[in-house]
């Protein structure tokens, strides 16, 4: 449903995009996840009509973006990191006039915008201007605007930075239900968990290029596989800690101090539980907790790129 | 229905969301209400006294018959501008994005703008011409010369809209505009015929402002409502009108076409 082969875009010395290759099948969601700075959004832009790309080529639902770029629009629908909407108009009344500009026909804008507003939850604040929005109800307008001419492929661009976490879960439901409805999503973010949650697939894209891609599950098997992790009582045992998983792990283990934890990838899971603790306990250091964990794919980031997505301390959030 | 059919309801759509803008903000009007009236009241009452404009049969022509023509030209030449400083605050939201990203005719963002700050302005010169009236001015054009004349000052603004649509492209924050534009129109206005007649300025200034646009629309408009040579002033102030259209509606949808698709 959208295709993109190549596509180049650089705004004076900085490289956008650098040959950004992807593929979304219908019905289905693709994460497009990276940093800040990585291309996601130029990408949106280009998709969307809204930017010419330097070079490459791209199609949506089966048009060339950059040869017609109005039929596409009437294909698509965007909603983004900075809702656009009108401030001084009211829910409704934002609605409708998305409605209208995309040719909906008049009674069908009237019973589509009451449709999506209860679906969205809005219904009560529906007359009131969008000035008086909290971000979480904003972002559920602008999504109800794209979704106005019912487009078979959607784009969203981080749907929920910014939102606190009951925003995000509701805008969750929202774009899953939506794939389930048979849509094609490409949403771009910089939450590791989002695109766990709701991709079928995922491309981690750096410096205007696609570095990996595949399932969730795909990509953490790229980092590899399962880890032994415990987190310590005591911060100067970490030491010690260390050298005990180390004897029966896969390679080095990795300390985080400040967290006082330790991991360590592991083969099997077979007695590695109940070693570690006996042989930890015989070293006199205190567990706090204990268990498997396979990667998250921040460590994928991390793997890929040598750095974190977003802040150290919020990694392994 | 053709692209033109179309045009003209994204066009009215954009009308319909710039009236209820204004609606929900009236202070959005003040600048064609409030400031006009006080611009009518401060010059007449003002300058009235002080500044001799000639003599009609042998009387001392009236000064408020000479000035409406002025402020008219100049109110409706600041609301033409003014579309550039709205158009560049429209820029700074996301609303743009979202047009943009519609099938809709992208012009029609544009002249939705335009005809709505006509609508502007059409209010302001109505307001203008009751005040006017209240403090003593006599339009002696009768009805096709006055006509004449409101046409003749709203073609200027709605030529001055697409300019501002330009400059509204260009500046980076609405407040930037909002400076260049005193510092543009002011001296525009007051090196003109628009308050005082011309034959009083030092010679290289006069040969300005005798030439320059400003001055034959408010001829044309002072010639129309006060009856006097008629028709005779009109086709240099309607050759600039329909020069600044032609010049800037394509620059200035080549502009925002160009601030938008980046």
């Amino acid at each position: 449903m959208i295709e993109a082969v190549g596509l180049h875009k650089s705004f004076g010395d900085t490289h956008a995009l650098a040959g950004l290759d992807l593929d979304v099948a219908e019905g289905t969601i693709l994460g497009v996840l990276g940093p800040n700075g990585a291309g996601k959004t130029t990408a949106v832009r280009v998709l969307t009509t809204l930017t010419r790309p330097d070079a490459g080529h791209a199609t949506v639902a089966g048009i060339d973006v950059l040869r017609h770029p109005s039929e596409v629009r009437a294909k698509i629908g965007v909603a983004g990191q900075y809702a656009a909407l009108d401030e001084l108009l009211t829910g409704r009344e934002n609605l409708r006039m998305v409605g209208r500009l995309y040719r909906v026909s008049t009674s069908d804008v009237r019973r589509r915008a009451d449709e999506l507003l209860e679906r969205f939850e809005l219904t009560d604040a529906a007359d009131r201007t969008v000035k008086t929005y909290s971000g979480g109800m904003r972002r559920r307008l602008d999504l109800g605007a794209a979704l106005m001419a019912q487009p078979p492929v959607i784009f969203l661009d981080e749907p929920t930075t910014g939102l606190d976490p009951k925003g995000r879960l509701s805008m969750w439901d929202l774009i899953a239900g939506l794939a389930r409805s048979g849509t094609t999503v490409l949403m771009t973010t910089q939450y590791l968990e989002e695109a766990d949650q709701l991709a079928d697939d995922i491309v981690v894209i750096d410096h205007g290029r696609v570095i990996a891609r595949g399932s969730a599950d795909d990509l953490k098997r790229q980092v590899g596989g399962e880890r032994l992790e415990i987190t310590i009582s005591d911060a100067p045992w970490l030491d010690m800690a260390r050298t005990v998983l180390e004897a029966f792990g896969e390679g080095p283990a990795r300390v985080h101090e400040e967290e006082r934890r330790v991991s360590v990838a592991v083969a099997s899971h077979d007695g590695v539980l109940t070693r570690a603790i006996r042989e930890l306990d015989a070293a006199g250091v205190h567990v706090d907790d204990i268990g498997f964990r396979r990667p998250t794919l921040d460590e994928v980031f991390l793997s890929l790129t040598g750095r974190g997505v977003v802040e150290p301390a919020e990694v392994e959030a | 229905m053709t692209g033109f059919v179309w045009w003209l309801r994204d066009s009215w759509e954009m009308v319909k969301r710039n009236l209820i803008h204004i609606r929900r903000t009236p202070e959005l009007l003040l600048d064609v209400t409030l400031s006009p009236i006080m611009f009518v009241l401060l010059f007449s009452f003002v300058f009235g006294g002080a500044i001799n404009v000639g003599s009609e049969g042998g009387e001392e022509a009236s000064y408020i018959n000479f000035l409406m023509a002025g402020i008219f030209v100049q109110t409706v030449a600041f609301a033409g501008i003014y579309t550039g400083v709205l158009l560049a605050n429209d820029l700074q939201k996301g609303m743009i994005d979202r047009f943009r990203s519609l099938p809709m005719s992208q012009s029609a963002v544009l002249t939705g703008r335009t005809v709505t700050d006509l609508m502007r302005a059409t209010l302001a010169v109505a307001i203008m011409w009751i005040v006017g009236m209240l403090v003593g001015f006599r339009p002696e054009g009768g009805l096709v010369g006055n006509f004449a004349a409101v046409g003749i000052m709203l073609l200027f603004g709605f030529a001055l809209s697409w300019v501002g649509v330009a400059m509204g492209a260009l500046v980076r924050t609405p407040e930037a505009l909002q400076g260049i534009m005193f510092a543009v129109v002011f001296p525009l206005t007051f090196v003109s015929s628009a308050f005082v007649p011309t034959e009083t300025m030092p010679n290289w200034m006069r040969i300005f402002a005798e030439n320059q646009p400003m001055t034959h629309v408010v001829n044309a408009v002072r010639d129309l409502t006060l009856g006097t040579d008629l028709y005779a002033a009109e086709l240099p102030s309607v050759i600039w009108s329909v020069a600044f259209l032609a010049a800037f509606f394509p620059l200035g949808l080549w502009l925002y076409r160009r601030r938008t698709t980046q």
